[in-house]
C-alpha cells in the first residue's frame, strides 16, 4: 500500500477528468430543449436561483435566435453564469423547481442551456456591458473569488475604479481551486475570469494576502470603500488521535493540488477514506478514484436522509465506484511508521434533532476498522477566525456579521460570500457580491 | 369495424382520403407509392398547356419546435409532357382499379382548349375531373387558375364549356383568395359542376431571410407570393367549407374538403362540416404517404366508439351548429375552474388573464410556487386561461347560466337590458 502519484496514462487522466455535463453539441439540440420550456410567469426556476436569473427569458431568447440577448439576461444577474452552469447543484435549485417535475416529465435542462448561451458569449467575446463614465470613486476588494468578482463587475459598470487583492496567482477562488476538475477545467476558469475582467476598470493584484502583504487599515486609507470576499479556507479538524500522520490530508488541499498542479503530480493512496458527505467530500472522493485510487470509502456519521450533498452528487460518487458507510464517525487514525494504516470508526445511531434540525448522530460505543493508507478530511471548512477577529470585525465564530446583506461594523467596510455565510454555493457568493456592490454604491452615493 | 369506404359522385374509394392535386400526384412513381401505402384516391396534378417551373419552389413557417406549421409553394401545374401524364394515368388506373383517379385540369381560357383537354383525359380511364380555378401563382397572370375562380362569371362560363364536353363527373376546386367562396361556388354549381372542392392555397409571404432581405422562397434574389397551405390554414378552410355547406345552392353538391388536413381528426372535422371526403397534401409532403395508415385506423376507431357504421352517418353533423352571432344565447355563462391537484404553478393562466383579459385570477405568492385561483365574479368565461394551460383538464369551464331561458342579442336589445359594467 502506498500513496503515489502518476498512476495513470495521459489519456486515462484526460478521460477521467473530462466534462461530466457535456454541452449541447448542436444548435438544433439546444433549440429542441429550449422549445420545451413553458415560459412560466414568476417562474419557480427563477425564484429558486439565488441570483434570480430570469430563466424563462434567457431560454426564450435562445429560441428566437437572440443568443446575445440570452447571454446578457444571464450575466446581468450572474456574471459567473458560465461557471455556475457547470457547478451549480441545479437539481436543488432551478431545475429542481421546474414545473415539469409536477408533470413527471424531465425538467428543462436549464444549466445546459445556460452553458450554451454563456459559452457562445465567451467564445465570441461579446461585449455585453458598458461602463458608465468614471465617477472618481475607488474601491478595494479582497478576494477574486465569485463574491469579489461579482461585486467588482457591478462596481465597474457603475463607473467605480476597482482593485482586487488576491492571495493566489489566479482568480476565480473556489471555482478555480475548490471544485472537481470534471465540472470546470482550469482553462475554463481562467477564460471566465478574463471575460469578466474584460469590462475594464478592474485591476487585480495577485499573490497579495490580507494580513501578510497588506492590512485592512491600509486599504481603508487608500480607498473609498473595501469589500471583503475572503471566503473560508481552513479545513475543519477532526480532533482525533492520528490526525497528524502522513497520509492524512484535508479535501481543500487535495482538490487545490489537483486543480493547481496537474493530475499526474497529485499523490493518492490505494485505499482512501473520505470523511464527510458534503459537496467537497464528493469532489474529493470521486477525484481520488479518478486519480487511480483502488478503493475509496466515504464515511459519514449520519444516514443518507441527512446527507448534505444532493442525490445527483452522491450518484456520481457511487457510479465512480466509491463505497459509502453511513452512521460512522472517525474515532482514531492508526499509523505504522508514521504513515496511515487504519481508520477506526465509531458506529452511530440517530438521536434527537440537533440545532440544524437533523437528527444528531449518537455513538453506540461499537467500532469497526478500515484498512486505509490515506484519509481525506472533508468535514467542512472554518472561517479565517483570527484574521477577522484581529481586524476588529464583528463576527460569529469567525463568520463576519453584516447588516443588509453586506455592511460590517466598520464604516466603509463591506463583506459577503463564504466569509459571511460560512460556505455556500458559488451562486450564493455571486449574489452576495451583487448585494455588496449595491450597498457600496449606496454608501458612496453613486447611482 | 365501421365501413370507411367512400363514394363521391359515384366514384368509389376504399377510404375518404385522397391526395390533392399537387407535387405528390405528379408522376406514376409517386401515385403508385401512394396507392401501395393505402390512399383511397388521388387527384392527378393539374394538366394544361406547357409550363416551366423555377427553383426553389417551397418555403415554410415553423412554430416553436414544430416544422412546417404552414407551407407555401410557387410551383405551377404539371411541367411534364401531356402525353406522358396521360399514359401514366392509364397505367395507374389499370394497376389500382379500386382507387379513385381524378384528374385536375386547367386549359387555356377558351372553349376549344377545354374540350380538347377533356377528350384526351377521358380516354385514360380516369374517374372524374377537378377544375383548377384556384392556383394563386403563375397561372393567374395568364388568365387561368385563381383568375377564373375569383370572377364568378368567368368561372360559370368555363364550367359551362366543360360540361358541354365532359361525360365524367366534374368537381370544381375553389380559390380562397376571395372575400367569399360562395359566389363562385354558386356560379359553378348553377353552370352544372357536379361537385365542389375547397380550399386551394392562399396567397402568402411566409417569411424573409434577415441576412439577405429576400422573402421566401428564394429565386435568385427575388420571390413571389406563394400558395399557403398546411395545418395553419385549416381553420380558414373549415370556415369557407361551412359557408359552402350552409348555402342552399352549393350544399346541393358533394364537397371534397381540402386545407391543412393532417390527421384523421382533421378529416372528421371537415366531414362534420359537410365534406364528403378530404384531400391531403402538405402532411404527406411532410411525413410521406405512410400517414394514411393512422388516418384510416383512427377514423375507424372513432366511428366504432361513436357507433357510426358508415361515413354518411356523421357527414354534415356540425353544419347547423355554426349559427349567426345574434342567435347565440346571452344567458349562457361559464367560468374557469383551476384543479389545484393538477396545477403545475407555471402562471401562464394568470399572466394571460392579468395582462390581456379580465384580471380574474388571484395570485397567492409562494416561494417558489405561487397558487392561482379564479375570481369567479370577474371571470367572463373567455377560455383564455384554459387555452394557455399546459396541463390537460387542469382548467375546466364550469357552466353557470345567468338565467335558465334562452335569450339572444336581438331580444336583449328589444327588452332594453343593461350592458356590461366592467
Amino acid at each position: 500500500m502506498a500513496i503515489t502519484n502518476n498512476r495513470l496514462t495521459v489519456d486515462q487522466y484526460a478521460e477521467n477528468f473530462s466534462d461530466i455535463h457535456p454541452p449541447f453539441e448542436t444548435k438544433d439540440a439546444a433549440l429542441t430543449e429550449a422549445n420545451r420550456c413553458l415560459f412560466c410567469y414568476d417562474a419557480p426556476c427563477m425564484k429558486s436561483c439565488p441570483t434570480g436569473i430570469d430563466v424563462p427569458k434567457f431560454i426564450k431568447q435562445i429560441t428566437t435566435d437572440n443568443v446575445k440577448g440570452s447571454a446578457h439576461t444571464i450575466f446581468v444577474s450572474n456574471i459567473l453564469g458560465a461557471g455556475c452552469s457547470r457547478v451549480c447543484p441545479v437539481e436543488k435549485l432551478c431545475e429542481g423547481a421546474c414545473v415539469y417535475n409536477f408533470m413527471e416529465e424531465a425538467p428543462i435542462q436549464i444549466a445546459r442551456l445556460q452553458r450554451y448561451s454563456t459559452e457562445k458569449a465567451m467564445e465570441l467575446n461579446w461585449k455585453l456591458f458598458e461602463r458608465k463614465p468614471l465617477n472618481g470613486k475607488r474601491v478595494a476588494i479582497v478576494g477574486a473569488g465569485p463574491a469579489g468578482l461579482s461585486c467588482a463587475h457591478v462596481l465597474a459598470r457603475a463607473g467605480v475604479e476597482v482593485t482586487i487583492f488576491e492571495k493566489e496567482s489566479k482568480g476565480g477562488g473556489l471555482m478555480t481551486y475548490g471544485i472537481a476538475a470534471y465540472k470546470v477545467t482550469p482553462a475554463f476558469c481562467e477564460n471566465e475570469v478574463n471575460y469578466i475582467l474584460s469590462i475594464g476598470g478592474i485591476n487585480v493584484q495577485y499573490n497579495q494576502t490580507l494580513g501578510k502583504d497588506f492590512s485592512l487599515e491600509s486599504l481603508q486609507q487608500s480607498y473609498d470603500a473595501v469589500y471583503l470576499g475572503i471566503g473560508v479556507g481552513l479545513a475543519r479538524q477532526l480532533n482525533i488521535p492520528g490526525e497528524q500522520l502522513t497520509g492524512v490530508e484535508d479535501a481543500i488541499t487535495f482538490i487545490y493540488n489537483i486543480r493547481n498542479n496537474g493530475f499526474a503530480s497529485v499523490p493518492v493512496g490505494d485505499r482512501v477514506a473520505v470523511i464527510g458527505m458534503g459537496m467537497t467530500a464528493i469532489d474529493a472522493a470521486t477525484q481520488a478514484k479518478r486519480l487511480g485510487a483502488k478503493k475509496v470509502t466515504m464515511v459519514y456519521r449520519r444516514t443518507e436522509n441527512e446527507k448534505p450533498c444532493t442525490q445527483e452528487e452522491l450518484d456520481i460518487a457511487l457510479l465512480d465506484g466509491c463505497e459509502v458507510i453511513w452512521l460512522a464517525a472517525p474515532k482514531e487514525i492508526i499509523g505504522e511508521q508514521n504513515r496511515v494504516s487504519k481508520l477506526v470508526c465509531s458506529k452511530m445511531i440517530l438521536g434527537e434533532p440537533d440545532a440544524s434540525g437533523r437528527r444528531a448522530p449518537v455513538d453506540t460505543g461499537e467500532t469497526f476498522t478500515l484498512e486505509v493508507d490515506m484519509v481525506i478530511k472533508a468535514a467542512g471548512q472554518t472561517p479565517y477566525y483570527s484574521l477577522v477577529n484581529d481586524a476588529q470585525l464583528q463576527h460569529q465564530d469567525g463568520k463576519i456579521k453584516v447588516d443588509h446583506g453586506a455592511i460590517t461594523n466598520i464604516r466603509g467596510v463591506f463583506a459577503g460570500g463564504d466569509c459571511v455565510n460560512g460556505g455556500k454555493e458559488v451562486v450564493d457568493a455571486v449574489q452576495a457580491g451583487k448585494d455588496g456592490a449595491a450597498a457600496i454604491l449606496d454608501y458612496l452615493n453613486v447611482s | 369495424m365501421a365501413d370507411i369506404s367512400s363514394t363521391f359522385l359515384g366514384i368509389q374509394s376504399p377510404n375518404p382520403f385522397w391526395l390533392a392535386s399537387a407535387p405528390p400526384t405528379d408522376k406514376k412513381i409517386n401515385v403508385l407509392r401512394a396507392f401501395e401505402a393505402g390512399w383511397g384516391g388521388v387527384v392527378w396534378k393539374t394538366l394544361g398547356s406547357q409550363v416551366k417551373n423555377v427553383s426553389s419552389r417551397y418555403s415554410a413557417v415553423n412554430f416553436g419546435a414544430k416544422k412546417m406549421m404552414g407551407f407555401n409553394n410557387i410551383e405551377l401545374i404539371s411541367d411534364r409532357p401531356l402525353a406522358l401524364n396521360l399514359k401514366e394515368i392509364s397505367e395507374c388506373v389499370r394497376l389500382f382499379p379500386d382507387r379513385a383517379m381524378i384528374v385536375s385540369l386547367m386549359a387555356d381560357n377558351n372553349r376549344e382548349s377545354w374540350h380538347e383537354l377533356i377528350k384526351q383525359v377521358e380516354d385514360t380511364g380516369a374517374h372524374g375531373f377537378e377544375l383548377n380555378f384556384g392556383c394563386p401563382h403563375g397561372m393567374t397572370e395568364r388568365g387561368m387558375g385563381a383568375a377564373v375562380g375569383q370572377d364568378p362569371d368567368i368561372a360559370r362560363m368555363v364550367v359551362e364549356w366543360v360540361m358541354e364536353a365532359a361525360t365524367l363527373p366534374v368537381i370544381t376546386k375553389l380559390t380562397p383568395n376571395v372575400h367569399s367562396v360562395v359566389p363562385t361556388g354558386k356560379a359553378c354549381v348553377e353552370a352544372g359542376s357536379n361537385g365542389l372542392s375547397l380550399i386551394n392555397t392562399i396567397q402568402s409571404v411566409t417569411g424573409i431571410d434577415l441576412d439577405t432581405f429576400v422573402p421566401n422562397p428564394y429565386v435568385d434574389g427575388k420571390s413571389v407570393f406563394g400558395g399557403y397551405c398546411g395545418p395553419a390554414v385549416k381553420p380558414i378552410a373549415l370556415k369557407m367549407l361551412t359557408t359552402i355547406a350552409q348555402n342552399p345552392v352549393t350544399s346541393k353538391v358533394p364537397i371534397s374538403g381540402i386545407g391543412g388536413v393532417s390527421t384523421w381528426k382533421d378529416a372528421v372535422e371537415f366531414m362534420l362540416l359537410g365534406a364528403s371526403n378530404v384531400q391531403v397534401c402538405t402532411a404527406a409532403m411532410n411525413h410521406g404517404f405512410r400517414i394514411v395508415e393512422d388516418m384510416c385506423e383512427g377514423l375507424n376507431n372513432w366511428m366504432d366508439e361513436k357507433g357510426f357504421k358508415k361515413l354518411e352517418d356523421f357527414i354534415g353533423k356540425s353544419v347547423d351548429k355554426i349559427t349567426h352571432w345574434e342567435d347565440l344565447d346571452i344567458n349562457y355563462h361559464h367560468v374557469a375552474n383551476i384543479n389545484q391537484d393538477k396545477c403545475i404553478h407555471c402562471g401562464l393562466c394568470y399572466i394571460a388573464c392579468e395582462d390581456t383579459s379580465h384580471q380574474s385570477i388571484n395570485l397567492t405568492y409562494g416561494k417558489p410556487y405561487n397558487t392561482y385561483t379564479i375570481k369567479e365574479e370577474e371571470c367572463v368565461g373567455c377560455n383564455l386561461c384554459q387555452l394557455v394551460c399546459p396541463v390537460n383538464d387542469c382548467i375546466t369551464m364550469v357552466e353557470k347560466r345567468v338565467a335558465p331561458e334562452y335569450l339572444n342579442w336581438k331580444e336583449f336589445q328589444k327588452r332594453g337590458l343593461p350592458l356590461n359594467d366592467h
